[in-house]
C-alpha cells in the first residue's frame, strides 16, 4: 500500500525535478522579456513609471511600434548595432586563437601541472572584474605601466595612445572572456583519445594533417560552446567599452544603458534590447543545431 | 632457438634495440627476427616493454639506441606516416565523426590513390571482414566486433607489409574472442601479410602465432614455437608465465646418459629427469612438471623408471572436460595435477583426504637452471 504512494510521490518529485530548469526559465527569463516587451510597445512619458500603461482607462489596448521603427531610421542604432556584432565577432576569433593553443597545451600537459595550468586561468576570477578592467586602465595610460617600459627601453619617444581607443576595448574583451573559450576547449580536447592522432599517422597522415582532420572536427562542440560563451557577452558588453573605449566607440551595450538611465526613455530602450536578443538568438539557434548535429556522430 | 642462424631470412630485423624513459629502460638491448609471413606474438605481462616495441615498430616511439629494419632497409628514424608498417590500437581508435567506409578509406586519401581505386580497394577490404552492409555506419552504431573489425579494415586497406595488432582480442568477449581467432589467421593466411602481435593473453598467443617471444622487464626470456615455449622452457620465468606447472627445488644427484636423478627436498624426494644438456653433478636446478603430465591413482604404480610420490587429496574442482586436483605431498608441498574426464563415470570419484600416488614419466619433467 505505502509502496504505492511512495512511488506516486517519487514520481511527483520527479516531474518537479524536470519542470524545475522550465520554472527557472519563466521566471526570470520569459516573464522579464514579458514586461519588457509590454514597456517596448509603450510611450515614453514624464511620469512614475516613465511610459504609458498598456491599457487605457476606458480598458483599451494601446500600444504603438513606433519605438522599433525609430531604431530603423536612425542611423545610429543599426551602426551601432554592426559596430557591437563586429567587435564581439572580432574578440571572438581573438580569443579563438588565442584559447586554441593554450587549451590545447593544457590538455596534453602531465596531470598535475594540468590542475595548475587550470587554476592559473581559473584565478582571475578571484578578483573582481570591474577591479581587473580599472587595472587595464593603470597599464594602457599615457603614462601607464606598458608606456612608461617601451619609453624607457628608447622604443618610443612619444607615449602611445592606447586608452580610449579600439584596440584597447579589444584588449579588455579578450582578456576578460578568454578563459570562457579555454575551459570549453579544454573539456573536449582533453576527454580526446590520443589514440586517434596515433592512428591518423599511422594511416598517413602528417601531425598537420591530423590536427585538421581529427582534432580540429572533434573539438567542434568545444569551439562552438566557447565562441557562445564569448560572443554573447561580449556583444552587450557595457563596462569594457565605457571604461578603456573612446567616445566613438559608441556600443550596444552603452546606447541601452543611456536610453535607460540618461534619457529616461524606457520604451525606446526596451526595443533596442529586444532587438538585441534578436539578434543573438538567430546565430545561437544555428550554432546549437549544428552542435547537435555534430553530436549526434561525435559520441 | 632456429632464428639465430638464419639472419638473411630476417624480414623485420631488430638490432640491439633500447628505450629508455628517463631511468626507466623499457626496452633492453633487444634483438629479433620474424620472417616474412609470420604471425609472430610477443606475450608478456603488463609494463614488460612489449608495447613500447610495438610502437617503437609503428614508428610513434625512437630506439634510444639501435636499429630496425624492415625488409632489407633501415625503418628506425622514420616517422609512422612513411612506414610501409600499420597498426591496429587495442582502443580500435576507430575516428568517431567518420563513417564506416571514410574511416577505411582516410589511409587510402592520405596517399593520394585515384577516387575509384579508392572505392573498390574500400569496398573488397570491408567485404573480407564482413562489414560491406556497414559501410555507412557511424562507429557509436557498432557492436564491439564491429568495431574491431573496422580497425582491422582500415589497418589492411593500405596493404601494408607489416600489420601489428594490439591486444586484438582483449575488448572482445568469450565466445567472440575465440571466433575472432580463427577469422585473423584465415585473414593473416589470405593475404601473407607478415603479422606481429602483443597480447599478455598466453592463450590467444599460444593459438594464433606461429612464434612466440615472451618478454619481462624489456628483454626476451624465450623465442620459440608455441610448442617449444610450453613443452621446453628454458627458464622459471617462461615455465611459470606460460601455463601452470609444477616446480621442484632441487640439486643435481646423478647422471647417467641423459638421465638425471634431481635430490629435492622441495618434493621430499629424488626426481628422474631426462635432459639433453645435463647440468653438472651438484648444480642447484629445478624439476618442472605440467599438471596434465601427471598421473593420479589410488595405488602405488608399478613402474620403477618414473618418479612417483604418495600425497593426499587437499582439494579438487571439476571443470566438464576436466579435473584439477590439489595434491598435498608428505612435506606439505602442494602439487597440482589435472585430469582429462574420459569417461561419464569414472570407478569411484577420488574424494577430500584420499590417499592417492602421483607420478611422471622422466620425460615429462623440464630440468630448469635458471
Amino acid at each position: 500500500m505505502s509502496t504505492g504512494l511512495e512511488h506516486q510521490r517519487d514520481l511527483l518529485w520527479q516531474r518537479l525535478a524536470i519542470a524545475m530548469p522550465y520554472i527557472w526559465l519563466l521566471v526570470f527569463f520569459l516573464a522579464p522579456f514579458a514586461i519588457i516587451f509590454k514597456i517596448s510597445l509603450a510611450d515614453p512619458i514624464i511620469a512614475q513609471p516613465p511610459f504609458t500603461p498598456s491599457f487605457n482607462d476606458a480598458g483599451d489596448f494601446q500600444g504603438t511600434a513606433d519605438n522599433f521603427a525609430f531604431l530603423f531610421t536612425d542611423k545610429l542604432y543599426a551602426i551601432t548595432y554592426l559596430k557591437s556584432v563586429f567587435m564581439a565577432a572580432i574578440a571572438t576569433v581573438l580569443c579563438l586563437l588565442l584559447g586554441f593553443p593554450m587549451a590545447y597545451g593544457i590538455a596534453r600537459a602531465s596531470p598535475a601541472t594540468r590542475s595548475l595550468l587550470l587554476l592559473l586561468v581559473v584565478l582571475p576570477f578571484w578578483i573582481s572584474f570591474l577591479l581587473r578592467v580599472y587595472a587595464w586602465m593603470g597599464l594602457l595610460n599615457n603614462y601607464g605601466v606598458i608606456n612608461n617600459i617601451l619609453m624607457w627601453m628608447g622604443l618610443i619617444k612619444q607615449p602611445l595612445q592606447l586608452m580610449y581607443t579600439d584596440l584597447a576595448i579589444y584588449i579588455g574583451l579578450v582578456y576578460s572572456y578568454l578563459p570562457f573559450m579555454i575551459l570549453p576547449l579544454y573539456a573536449t580536447l582533453e576527454r580526446m583519445d590520443l589514440d586517434l592522432l596515433d592512428a591518423a599517422q599511422d594511416l598517413g597522415a602528417s601531425r598537420t594533417q591530423a590536427f585538421w582532420d581529427i582534432t580540429w572536427p572533434l573539438a567542434r562542440a568545444g569551439v562552438i560552446a566557447g565562441c557562445l560563451l564569448v560572443f554573447i557577452p561580449a556583444m552587450g558588453e557595457y563596462v569594457i567599452p565605457y571604461l578603456l573605449g573612446g567616445p566613438e566607440s559608441l556600443l550596444i551595450g552603452r546606447v541601452l544603458f543611456d536610453e535607460f538611465f540618461v534619457n529616461r526613455d524606457w520604451p525606446l530602450a526596451s526595443s533596442v534590447a529586444i532587438v538585441l536578443l534578436l539578434l543573438l538568438v538567430v546565430p545561437i539557434v544555428f550554432l546549437q543545431r549544428a552542435q547537435a548535429k555534430n553530436a549526434e556522430g561525435a559520441t | 632457438m632456429a632464428s639465430e642462424d638464419d639472419n638473411s631470412e630476417a624480414f623485420i630485423d631488430v638490432r640491439n634495440v633500447s628505450k629508455h624513459f628517463g631511468d626507466f629502460v623499457a626496452v633492453d638491448a633487444v634483438d629479433l627476427q620474424i620472417k616474412r609471413g609470420e604471425l609472430f606474438s610477443i606475450l608478456g605481462g603488463s609494463g614488460c616493454g612489449k608495447t613500447t616495441l610495438l610502437r617503437m615498430l609503428a614508428g610513434f616511439e625512437e630506439p634510444t639506441s639501435g636499429q630496425i629494419f624492415l625488409d632489407g632497409t633501415d625503418i628506425t628514424n622514420l616517422p609512422p606516416y612513411e612506414r610501409p608498417v600499420n597498426m591496429m590500437f587495442q582502443s580500435y581508435a576507430i575516428f568517431p565523426h567518420m563513417t564506416v567506409e571514410k574511416n577505411v578509406a582516410y589511409g587510402l586519401q592520405k596517399d593520394n590513390v585515384a577516387k575509384s581505386e579508392i572505392s573498390t580497394r574500400v569496398h573488397d577490404i570491408l567485404k573480407l571482414v564482413q562489414l560491406e552492409e556497414f559501410a555507412s555506419r557511424k562507429p557509436n552504431q557498432l557492436s564491439g566486433g564491429q568495431r574491431q573489425r573496422v580497425a582491422l579494415a582500415r589497418a589492411l586497406v593500405k596493404q601494408p607489409k607489416v600489420l601489428l595488432l594490439d591486444e586484438p582480442l582483449a575488448a572482445l568477449d568469450k565466445k567472440l574472442r575465440e571466433q575472432t581467432q580463427f577469422e585473423l589467421m584465415n585473414i593473416q593466411d589470405e593475404l601473407g601479410i607478415t603479422f606481429v602481435v602483443v597480447t599478455h593473453d598466453q592463450e590467444e598467443a599460444m593459438i594464433l602465432s606461429s612464434r612466440i617471444a615472451v618478454m619481462e622487464k624489456g628483454k626476451f626470456e624465450q623465442i620459440g614455437s608455441p610448442k617449444e615455449v610450453y613443452e621446453y622452457p628454458t627458464n622459471r620465468f617462461v615455465a611459470d608465465f606460460v601455463g601452470t606447472i609444477n616446480m621442484f627445488e632441487g640439486v643435481v644427484h646423478e647422471i647417467k646418459d641423459d638421465r638425471i636423478t634431481v635430490e629435492s627436498d622441495d618434493a621430499g624426494a629424488t626426481l628422474a629427469a631426462l635432459s639433453d644438456h645435463p647440468p653438472e653433478q651438484g648444480t642447484k636446478v629445478c624439476v618442472a612438471v605440467r599438471p596434465e603430465k601427471i598421473f593420479i591413482s589410488q595405488n602405488e604404480p608399478d613402474n620403477d623408471e618414473d618418479t612417483r610420490l604418495p600425497g593426499v587429496v587437499e582439494d579438487f574442482g571439476y571443470f566438464g572436460n576436466l579435473s584439477l586436483y590439489r595434491i598435498k605431498l608428505g612435506n606439505g608441498k602442494i602439487v597440482q595435477v589435472s585430469a582429462q574426464n574420459r569417461r561419464r563415470t569414472a570407478e569411484r570419484q577420488l574424494e577430500w583426504d584420499d590417499e592417492v600416488f602421483i607420478s611422471w614419466r622422466p620425460r615429462s619433467a623440464v630440468i630448469l637452471v635458471d
